[in-house]
């Protein structure tokens, strides 16, 4: 099987790097995923020698990615034992955070699809204290990115470009590979401070 | 009980000036020749140059583990200030608190037993009082007691000390930083940058994770003892006598790159120096990182021929990369052209100080 992990070219050591989901023994399987994310999810369960096993204790959400693309059928076929599609992630965050609430150790967790997605669940499995090393991230599909304004703090969702306006405060930003897991995104910082109205030509970084 | 200050007690030696607007910022001819200098030859790369935090020579920024100088309440009232905008610029994770305390006992002892005059401390088990003169705080208090504080611990003690701080919490080796008081820093974000390990908030510096500067720089602290500090400088170059450049605000301040001419270049541009300085504290086991910031102009600078020359020399020879990252690489040619004219070719001795 070929798989398709988005690549991720090494930066700098605050930016994330993924790998593709293992099967792992666990008493509890919390299974989020976006976009392509499903389709990580359907190659993890049939590497398992235990598919049915994970699947009887398996919890999925799923949300439709940035481009558009909407797995959801296919995932709800695998027959977990609980399924929900969310609209957009910030529908489907507070499940999440009530799932979690009643999770125990020794449950596993899975994140697979945008950077905005996984940044966003882990950070809410993070603050309930789990350990890292329960948590398994793999990047698929689309490659834009959730930035946040070191100036005015607010988060512009699925950037494609580099530089970019501030979907706040307007003023254009250029995209680091510098990454926050507090904020769950990349930081935007003003390009044309100090010429203000010099900013160079916006390229399509991110698809 | 409230921090509203009440400077005005020795202002013979406190100067009041301003790090914004007006900058009527500005170093007393005496507090030049005490400017830590940072430059011990003339050159600079990276490199982790650490060594013990001991009192060292008399009259010079080194004479006490923390320095108090002629800048302290005009400092505190900027932070105050920055403080009173941007409330994210001091964070401190929940389990940080008792690191809190044990950088508040760490610096209430240094400077009641430094500086007596403006200082003091007195304990009975866990009630102490508090007395810092040149603030006119005098408060009593419970140590361990969160309750009998204004603001928490950490808050408390760095609205009271100059340089900006941060607190390591050690595990799963490495340092994480979940705490932070951050109002004079050259260009970073607490706020985006709080609870990052060691490597991740490093993450941006160019050329120093390849020379492998941050695995042996971890490496170091990971061994560092309670009760044997130790420091090291960074610098970069500042226009005008700005404390506060923080990435949040780059939109105001950036644009005074530009202003720079060879007219004003010795008042407005500043040599910034950080005396940065670190602490195993005894109950936590986390890690204190003192950054304090020096500010002094070009023309104070050459004041002192030493130093006017090898800053020249330095300035010169840095590498590309560095002036780019330290953000002054758009004012070079001008920061050389200046300074030139303070460089005889002469050589010079070995070492910081202004005279040998």
């Amino acid at each position: 099987m070929t798989s398709s992990l988005t690549p991720v070219t090494p930066t700098i050591h605050s930016r994330p790097v993924y790998a593709p989901l293992e099967p792992r023994p666990g008493q509890l399987h919390l299974i989020v995923a976006d976009g392509e994310g499903a389709d990580a999810v359907i190659e993890m369960l049939d590497k398992a020698s235990d598919r049915s096993g994970i699947l009887a204790a398996a919890h999925v959400m799923y949300a439709p990615g940035p481009n558009g693309t909407d797995l959801s059928s296919q995932l709800q076929a695998l027959g977990a034992a609980q399924f929900f599609r969310a609209p957009t992630i910030p529908a489907l965050l507070p499940r999440l955070i009530r799932v979690l609430a009643d999770a125990h150790m020794g449950s596993q967790f899975y994140l697979a699809g945008t950077e905005g997605l996984i940044g966003q669940a882990e950070r809410e499995i993070m603050k309930t204290g789990f350990p890292v090393g329960a948590i398994q991230k793999e990047h698929r599909g689309s490659t834009v990115r959730r930035v946040q304004c070191v100036h005015c703090k607010g988060i512009t969702e699925n950037v494609a470009s580099d530089p970019f306006k501030c979907s706040h405060c307007g003023l254009n930003l250029f995209v680091r590979d510098h990454y926050s897991r507090r904020i769950a995104a990349f930081q935007g910082v003003n390009i044309d401070a100090e010429d203000p109205g010099e900013v160079p030509q916006s390229v399509v970084r991110f698809k | 009980m409230s921090l509203d200050f009440k400077p005005g007690a020795f202002n013979d030696f406190f100067r009041e000036e301003t790090f914004r607007e007006d900058f009527t910022y500005r170093n007393s001819t005496q507090n030049i020749r005490r400017f830590p200098f940072p430059f011990d030859r003339d050159d600079y790369m990276y490199s982790v140059n650490m060594e013990p935090h001991v009192p060292g020579r008399k009259g010079t920024a080194f004479e006490h583990i923390l320095d108090v100088d002629e800048h302290y309440v005009a400092e505190m009232i900027d932070r105050a200030k920055v403080l009173a905008d941007d409330p994210l610029r001091c964070q401190s994770l929940p389990h940080m608190t008792l690191a809190g305390w044990d950088l508040l006992e760490l610096i209430m002892e240094a400077k009641a037993r430094d500086y007596p005059q403006w200082f003091s401390l007195e304990k009975s088990g866990n009630n102490w009082r508090w007395i810092n003169r040149p603030l006119g705080i005098d408060h009593s208090f419970t140590f361990l007691d969160e309750s009998t504080l204004p603001y928490g611990p950490f808050e408390y003690i760095t609205r009271q000390t100059q340089g900006d701080f941060s607190l390591q919490d050690e595990r799963d080796g490495t340092l994480w930083m979940d705490a932070g008081m951050v109002t004079s820093q050259a260009d970073w974000s607490l706020d985006f940058d709080v609870g990052m390990n060691f490597h991740e908030w490093h993450a941006p510096v160019p050329l120093a994770h390849e020379k492998g500067v941050f695995d042996r720089a971890l490496k170091f602290l990971m061994k560092l003892q309670h009760g044997a500090p130790v420091r090291r400088f960074n610098w970069t170059m500042t226009v005008n006598p700005l404390l506060d450049t923080a990435p949040e605000t780059y939109p105001k301040w950036g644009p005074t790159k530009a202003t720079i001419t060879p007219e004003n270049l010795g008042q407005k541009q500043h040599l910034r120096v950080e005396l940065q300085s670190l602490y195993r504290l005894p109950r936590s086991n986390a890690i204190a990182f003192d950054i304090r910031c020096y500010l002094a102009s070009f023309d104070e600078i050459v004041t002192v021929p030493k130093w006017g020359r090898r800053l020249h020399r330095v300035i010169r020879d840095l590498p590309e990369e560095l002036a780019t990252y330290k953000g002054f690489i758009r004012n070079r040619p001008a920061m050389v052209d200046w300074l030139s004219k303070y460089d005889d070719g002469q050589p010079t001795s070995p070492g910081w100080w202004p005279d040998d």
